[in-house]
């Protein structure tokens, strides 16, 4: 391409013209510059030579004080200790290394421990202070403290650390603090910057997580000068934190220490809920473990120990798993049926021990059949048939409908981590779940709380409390934040007859008070205190026809996990219900044996607010429940705080 | 054939090149460096490790690559100007998928010897491509429409690679560099006028928008863009930093501490006290003099490339010098206002000076190209 140097002397002309402009333009800036030079060294350089020579100017933050954590009484569940300590701040020293070198030969620290530090100093900035040494004897606080010329940078602290008194009683409830991680950090869009502080300790789960904010309060900061060794010289302004709010719960602190010792060491859960006013009384999942262990970070092998463990410590039963609520759900079955209008309370189905629905044979638990059965008498003796039938006519989706006005395939709104919501199978969740169309043997599996059916612990308490009262009472385990009281889970009337609820009522009682009874064994003596129940125990296998015509396996004769799940709910006094109790045993065999003795041992320890007198029981099984009371009371007994496991 | 190659002939070959340098400006790269030298000796406490000695190799290196470059005559860094660009680009690709992670930020391809950081050689590349953009585009059609909008797409793509990163201050030398070219090679000033005027617009909709209906931000990206604007809103984040720079610079004084005697910068306060903060410690130890010296030096090789480009009649030559001229520029100017609280705090490090092996590689590169206009100008005598 050829062009005329003319043109091309014009676009260099106008080239240099503009070369020259975005000079001077530079030129201009560079004098800015230089004028800003001047004034920050020149003009106000005294200032800032003060300030450097004399004294600096050092952040701290002052970390806010965790709300604690109390029971309904005011027995501490989570409090903060002071926790003395040898700290570092890095930007108080010139030689890290050496300073750290000086320490060590006043004060016996574990290489891992440095060798952590040093990993914070590195991450963190240089106004933080950052642990050298936690737990630290009085010794060797005073041994620094008389050496502080000598060590630059290194001081004696006092902080607070977490602390749970109550050990492993609380550890599903309440959870634990932990110190925070990256990943947590991660997960935040803006974290506040004390969270920034190496090994702050923060809520990882439960009640501490999921009211970490209330619970942390906000950090203050304060200025100080401090002069060249790094001692401070006086503070130039102070901004002061707010304490986290103190949180009042539900739980009866000595309830909730009775029913972990009932469960023992079984796989198991109970819940135990205020019907007055939907408050959780105690909400237990067995076995449990010491939150204390995870607060400062848990050693490698007490964590294998938890997570290997085939009953599972860590997994918090109570609203977290989730099981076919089996014969407990018959009162949901029974009260639709009724409701519907498709049967009354005399009439009565012919049990001959199974029903044949869509050509398949439905069997009841009683091989031989119950003959002639009315509603209470399919309560009180557990019949399946009555209720395959009935449901049938009844329909799925009703069925439901009523199991979810009372609390069951709801996600109840507790401060617990992972609430789970169960399942109440309707048409067209099978529909949209599986992509099947629903089968009328699903209706009778169902109508026995087994198939797709599956309800937590804390959902069957809860239909026991609506059950009881007939109101909505909705579960809650906040009592008050600060003495600011929290509103109560009375809840409003479910809209379901009244006489509807007393007949099905009546079949409870009857089951734990009449001779022929599931729960007989189990019952409660005393005018007054009479408690009504339900037994259920859930398969967890599927018994084959060649099994059933062999004659089925007992459970005693099973490997453990594949024994029914035992459960039980129940509420008392009859006539004036105060409370509802809900036990599942993993595993445990049949309900009127393995769970059905255990909530009413519970009911007992609620309705007398501490150990229940003898007379209570029956005669019969006096003498064996008063050595069960002297050995629970001897378990009871809490190990000293302090025996924690050494970090690994 | 260009007018350049026509002549040729008239330019110094074989090693008479290498009188033909411009000596003025490799004297003043030489002591910019040595101050860099210099300081990293005293904020490592008086020691050649760990800062001065891969320093050092490195300045050797890159005089090494700049003379190579300067050898090799200037229409061949023309012809390959396209290469360049599109391989910056596919190297900005390919950080975003295989690059190290540091300082929060992708930036980093690891090479074996050291680390490459592609955004800085994107700088040199999308300059070298403007201007020679500039020079084949006949002068009558810069101002059109569409020719202004193909280079603006040419400056835009590699600026949104790295602001995806994410590294502000690189983003922002992109543009305002490629942006200088444009102005250079003669786009109508109006061109520019419009893109302030709609800049200053958008950011005055968006403050204005606070606290109204309409809001444009959410809160606590206005609480962001606070703190960035002002750090001493947060004294224990970003305004940290920013109060212990000013105090140490500060305290200079008119003549400084005396080498080595910096109090400030020696104690843990910056963690980049050896790269993007390593002004302060000139400043403390040298004061005004020693702060106000390194600007002057740094203004005078701006000028002497300015020289240069106006005393060369190839106009791939001219912006290209000028292009890298305000790069260079911007790169000081950012660090300056920076450390002396008049920007906030992004990451632009002090031009040959701070600690760093790809800034000082590709500089001196670049360097090699404006050595490579100058001798292979051509020369009025031989027509």
């Amino acid at each position: 391409m050829k062009r005329n140097s003319k043109d091309q002397d014009a676009s260099h002309g106008r080239m240099t013209r503009r070369a020259l402009f975005l000079g001077g333009l530079q030129l201009a800036f560079a004098g800015g510059l230089a004028a800003r030079m001047r004034f920050l060294q020149v003009d106000q350089a005294d200032e800032f030579r003060l300030l450097a020579e004399e004294n600096r100017i050092n952040f701290e933050l002052l970390p806010p004080a965790r709300g604690r954590i109390f029971d309904r009484n005011g027995k501490v569940i989570a409090q903060n200790s002071p926790s003395y300590r040898i700290v570092i701040v890095p930007e108080n020293t010139d030689d890290i290394e050496l300073a750290i070198a000086k320490l060590r030969r006043l004060v016996d620290i574990p290489d891992e421990d440095i060798a952590d530090a040093l990993k914070d100093i590195k991450s963190s900035k240089p106004f933080h202070r950052i642990t050298l040494s936690d737990q630290v004897a009085w010794e060797d606080i005073a041994k620094v403290a008389a050496n502080a010329p000598a060590l630059p940078g290194i001081e004696p602290d006092v902080g607070l650390t977490r602390v749970y008194p109550q050990l492993s009683d609380f550890a599903h409830v309440v959870g634990y603090v932990g110190p925070v991680s990256d990943y947590d950090l991660s997960k935040m869009e803006a974290p506040d910057p004390v969270l920034l502080t190496p090994r702050f300790q923060f809520g990882k789960v439960g009640f501490e997580a999921k009211l970490e904010e209330q619970l942390r309060g906000k950090a203050g900061t304060k200025q100080v000068e401090v002069n060249a060794y790094g001692r401070v010289m006086r503070e130039l302004g102070r901004r002061e934190g707010e304490a986290g709010a103190d949180m009042q719960l539900t739980i009866d602190a000595d309830l909730q220490n009775y029913v972990q010792a009932r469960l023992g060491r079984e796989s198991a859960a109970a819940v135990v809920i205020d019907c007055e006013d939907g408050g959780i009384r105690a909400i237990c999942s067995s076995p449990s473990f010491d939150p204390n262990l995870f607060v400062r970070g848990i050693s490698v092998a007490d964590y294998r120990m938890l997570t290997e463990d085939n009953y599972r410590p860590l997994s918090n039963k109570t609203v977290q798993g989730t099981y076919p609520p089996g014969s407990t759900f018959k009162m949901i079955t029974a009260l639709a049926a009724l409701e519907e209008g498709v049967v009354g309370p005399e009439e009565t189905v012919w049990c001959p021990g199974h029903l044949k629905v869509a050509g398949r044979r439905f069997h009841c638990w009683k091989r031989a059949g119950h003959g002639h059965v009315d509603l209470n008498t399919s309560l009180k003796r557990s019949c399946d048939v009555y209720y395959y039938d009935v449901a049938i006519k009844t329909g799925i989706d009703k069925i439901s409908a009523m199991a979810n006005k009372f609390g069951l395939g709801i996600k109840h709104d507790l401060p617990m981590s992972a609430v789970a919501q169960g399942i109440t199978p309707t048409k067209e969740w099978k529909e949209r779940s599986y992509g099947k169309d629903w089968l009328i043997g699903d209706t009778a599996n169902a109508s026995i709380g087994q198939g797709y059916m599956l309800a937590s612990p804390l959902q069957l308490a809860v239909m026991s409390a609506r059950l009881a009262t007939g109101r909505s009472v909705t579960p809650r385990l906040l009592k008050s934040i600060d003495g600011v009281e929290q509103p109560s889970g009375a809840g409003e009337p479910l809209g379901i007859s009244e006489n509807s609820l007393r007949i099905v009522r009546k079949g409870m009682y009857s089951v734990s008070n009449d001779r022929r009874g599931t729960a007989y064994r189990s019952r409660i003596i005393g005018d007054g205190m009479r408690m009504a129940g339900k037994t259920g125990t859930s398969q967890v296998r599927n018994i084959t026809a060649a099994e059933r015509a062999a004659g089925v396996i007992r459970n005693e004769d099973l490997p453990w996990e594949r024994r029914d799940h035992a459960l039980f709910v129940s509420f008392a006094p009859y006539d004036n219900p105060k409370y509802a109790v809900a036990v599942v045993v993993e595993h445990g065999g049949g309900g009127s044996k393995a769970a059905a003795p255990i909530a009413r041992d519970v009911m007992l320890q609620a309705l007398y607010d501490g150990t229940p007198p003898l007379e209570a029981y029956p005669k019969a099984d006096r003498s064996r429940i008063k050595a069960q009371q002297e050995r629970l009371e001897r378990e009871r007994v809490k190990r000293p705080l302090g025996s924690r496991s050494s970090r690994a | 054939m260009s007018y350049l190659e026509y002549h040729a002939k008239s330019t110094p070959t074989g090693l008479r090149k290498v009188l033909h340098l411009n000596w003025g400006l490799l004297l003043l790269l030489i002591t910019v460096s040595s101050v860099g030298f210099l300081m990293l000796y005293s904020v490592a406490g008086g020691s050649f490790s760990p800062w001065v000695e891969p320093q050092v190799k490195r300045f050797g290196l890159g005089l090494g690559v700049m003379f190579v470059v300067a050898m090799i005559p200037i229409w061949f860094w023309r012809n390959v100007s396209v290469l360049a660009y599109l391989g910056s680009l596919g190297l900005l690709v390919a950080v975003e998928l295989f690059g190290t992670v540091g300082m929060g930020a992708q930036r980093w391809i690891d090479i074996g010897f050291m680390r490459l950081q592609p955004s800085e050689v994107t700088k040199i590349a999308l300059v070298m491509l403007l201007a020679a953009y500039y020079d084949w585009l006949p002068a009558e059609k810069t101002s059109r429409p569409l020719w202004v909008l193909l280079p603006v797409a040419l400056i835009l793509i590699p600026t949104a690679l790295v602001l995806k990163q994410p590294d502000l201050g690189t983003s922002i030398l992109l543009m305002a560099a490629g942006g200088g070219v444009m102005f250079l090679a003669g786009v109508h000033w109006a061109y520019f006028a419009a893109v302030i005027a709609a800049g200053v617009g958008l950011v005055s909709a968006v403050f204005q928008s606070r606290g109204t209906e309409w809001q444009l931000l959410k809160d606590y990206q206005f609480r962001r863009i606070d703190t960035f604007l002002d750090p001493s809103q947060d004294p224990l984040g970003a305004g940290y930093h920013i109060t212990q720079s000013k105090i140490a610079l500060g305290s200079g004084g008119w003549s400084g501490r005396g080498f080595m005697q910096g109090t400030q910068s020696r104690l843990n306060f910056l963690p980049e006290k050896h790269t993007d903060f390593i002004f302060t410690t000139l400043a403390e130890e040298f004061g005004f003099i020693g702060g106000f010296t390194l600007l002057f030096i740094y203004m005078l090789i701006i000028l002497f490339c300015i020289a240069s480009a106006i005393a060369t009649k190839d106009r791939f030559s001219s912006l290209v010098i000028l292009g890298i001229a305000i790069t260079f520029f911007l790169f000081f100017a950012v660090n300056m206002s920076m450390v002396m609280g008049l920007a906030p705090v992004v990451g632009v490090p002090l031009p040959m000076v701070s600690y760093g092996g790809s800034a000082m590689l590709v500089l001196l590169g670049a360097f090699g190209i404006v050595q490579s206009a100058h001798i292979h100008r051509p020369r009025q005598s031989s027509r």
